[in-house]
């Protein structure tokens, strides 16, 4: 085991090791004890906050699950609106025509500086003002909304770094086989393109996932997070409880979008579908400072 | 057309939107290094911690761990973190809550950027008589601090668009003024274009002058 950062261990190195376990072990297990104390001091470990979550499947079929399926509904919304429109935006940065080239930019740059949550709000005013959505669906028409103009902007830019990544010649060959521009990008360049870009798409759907709380919190949504709020006031203020049950569905979620981008990016790089090379599924915010340097997903 | 604005503190607003960005930087600058630290170290109990922690709150929405500090951690469990008023305790808890969440997307950047530097490096480093702490200070982590600025950039301008989710707990920032003025004047669009304009006038140059700096001192492959 030897690592950019230190050499395999002796003896010496291996017993630093063991006095540092045991020190954090101590400062971890004083953590975790303090916790607990607190929990059990305000008496919210008593069985019967935790036991709806546990024992018969009332809090699962009325506060959970109906959440849960708003969560869904509004990201899978989010998403197949999001993703041809990215594709256009990003095709059209990569246009030979000012006039085309420079609107998409502006607009791809513009909605990537914006917080997702003051793009909701907009929304919602928005359908409150100019269409005759009724209120009980506004929120959900407010999320998908955010969701859509934000997330179509960072799609727009892996789908042209997707693009990008794909060697010069490819095009190339096609123009030189006589295809048209259309033709090439149709034929040659997106199929390709399609395959490098999967596991950053499906890092970006885990982003658009966790977006979906907001919804919950400020605009009065009914989903994951908010009715984690309602169910911890009809089960007697179980607030530790229902997070705990909530973060951890969110975490399951995540972890497995996240873990199938990651599996994603190593078939498709040992498999060589495409001439490009992969991109990276990383869902830490690390792409889209090709152009100007704006973005950052988290 | 603009005269509605002054009935509203704008300026008040943005400002706490730039404190909560810059007090949760620091912080997450301070716990992410930490967490980095744990991740490449030696040690496996540290190393299992660090990327536990990192995978679990990555995956957790911000808005659930802010309203998390508010409703869990001040309502029910008499955490104040040492305010007395209302605005004060729930500014600390939602910097808190941006330093955890934060912090686990700074530990990445940073250990990306540790990843880009060859082991061929610091072999080499080693080969010609330099001590671990030179080949630390010297070789390895100056190229490693060097490529992590662009993704560094991004975590930070990430947070600053973060900050808005403050609003769910009753900060007083740049989105809970602009959904106040939303229910209280019909101006929307130019309300959407004022906050919107502040919010790039945050981020576009950070971004810009942070990526100009990367891509200067990135090391060349």
């Amino acid at each position: 085991m030897s690592s950019v950062l230190y050499d395999a261990q002796g003896p010496r190195a291996k017993r630093r090791n063991i006095v540092f376990t045991a020190v954090f072990v101590v400062a971890l297990g004083a953590l975790l004890w303090w916790v607990f104390g607190t929990l059990k001091d305000k008496g919210q470990l008593e069985w019967a906050l935790w036991e709806p979550f546990f024992s018969g499947t009332e809090a699962w079929s009325t506060y959970i699950w109906p959440g849960l399926e708003n969560t869904l509904k509004a990201a899978a919304l989010a998403v197949v609106i999001a993703l041809p429109l990215g594709a256009v935006l990003g095709i059209a940065r990569l246009s030979d025509h000012v006039w085309v080239r420079v609107p998409a930019s502006v607009v791809v740059e513009f909605f990537r500086s914006i917080p997702v949550l003051v793009l909701m709000i907009f929304g919602l005013a928005l359908f409150a003002e100019y269409t005759n959505v009724s209120s009980d669906d506004r929120p959900l028409y407010a999320v998908v909304t955010g969701l859509v103009l934000y997330n179509a902007s960072v799609l727009a830019e892996i789908v042209r770094a997707g693009i990008l990544a794909l060697p010069k010649g490819q095009s190339e060959a096609a123009m030189a086989i006589g295809l048209r521009k259309g033709q090439v990008m149709r034929a040659i360049l997106l199929p390709q393109a399609v395959t490098t870009m999967l596991p950053a798409i499906v890092s970006q759907l885990v982003v658009i996932l966790k977006d979906t709380a907001l919804g919950g919190a400020v605009l009065t949504f009914p989903e994951l997070l908010a009715s984690a709020n309602t169910m911890s006031g009809y089960y007697g203020a179980n607030v530790i409880a229902s997070f705990t049950v909530v973060a951890v569905i969110y975490i399951a979620l995540n972890f497995a979008l996240t873990t199938f981008a990651s599996w994603l990016e190593r078939r498709l790089r040992r498999a060589k579908k495409s001439t490009g090379a992969v991109l990276k599924a990383d869902d830490a915010g690390m792409r889209g400072t090709s152009a100007t340097g704006t973005g950052g997903t988290l | 057309m603009f005269d509605f604005l002054k009935d509203y503190d704008l300026l008040g607003a943005f400002w706490t939107t730039v404190q909560l960005a810059v007090l949760s930087a620091v912080g997450s600058l301070i716990w992410g290094t930490a967490l980095a630290a744990m991740r490449v170290g030696p040690v496996p109990l540290m190393r299992g911690f660090g990327t536990a922690y990192v995978n679990t709150v990555r995956n957790i929405p911000l808005t659930v761990i802010i309203l998390f500090t508010s409703l869990g951690l001040n309502q029910t469990l008499g955490v104040s973190l040492g305010a007395n008023d209302v605005e004060t305790i729930n500014f600390r808890l939602a910097v808190l809550g941006l330093i955890l969440y934060t912090s686990s997307f700074v530990c990445e950047a940073l250990r990306s950027g540790i990843n880009t530097v060859p082991v061929g490096q610091a072999e080499a480093a080693r080969a010609i008589g330099l001590s671990f702490g030179q080949v630390l200070s010297l070789v390895v982590l100056p190229q490693a601090f060097r490529s992590s600025v662009v993704p560094m950039a991004n975590v930070l301008i990430a947070l600053i668009k973060n900050t808005t989710v403050a609003a769910a707990i009753g900060v007083a920032e740049s989105a809970l003024l602009m959904k106040e003025m939303i229910e209280n004047e019909a101006q929307l669009l130019l309300i959407a274009a004022i906050i919107a304009f502040g919010f790039v006038v945050l981020t576009l140059p950070t971004g810009l002058i942070l990526g100009w700096v990367g891509k200067k001192v990135a090391v060349k492959r």
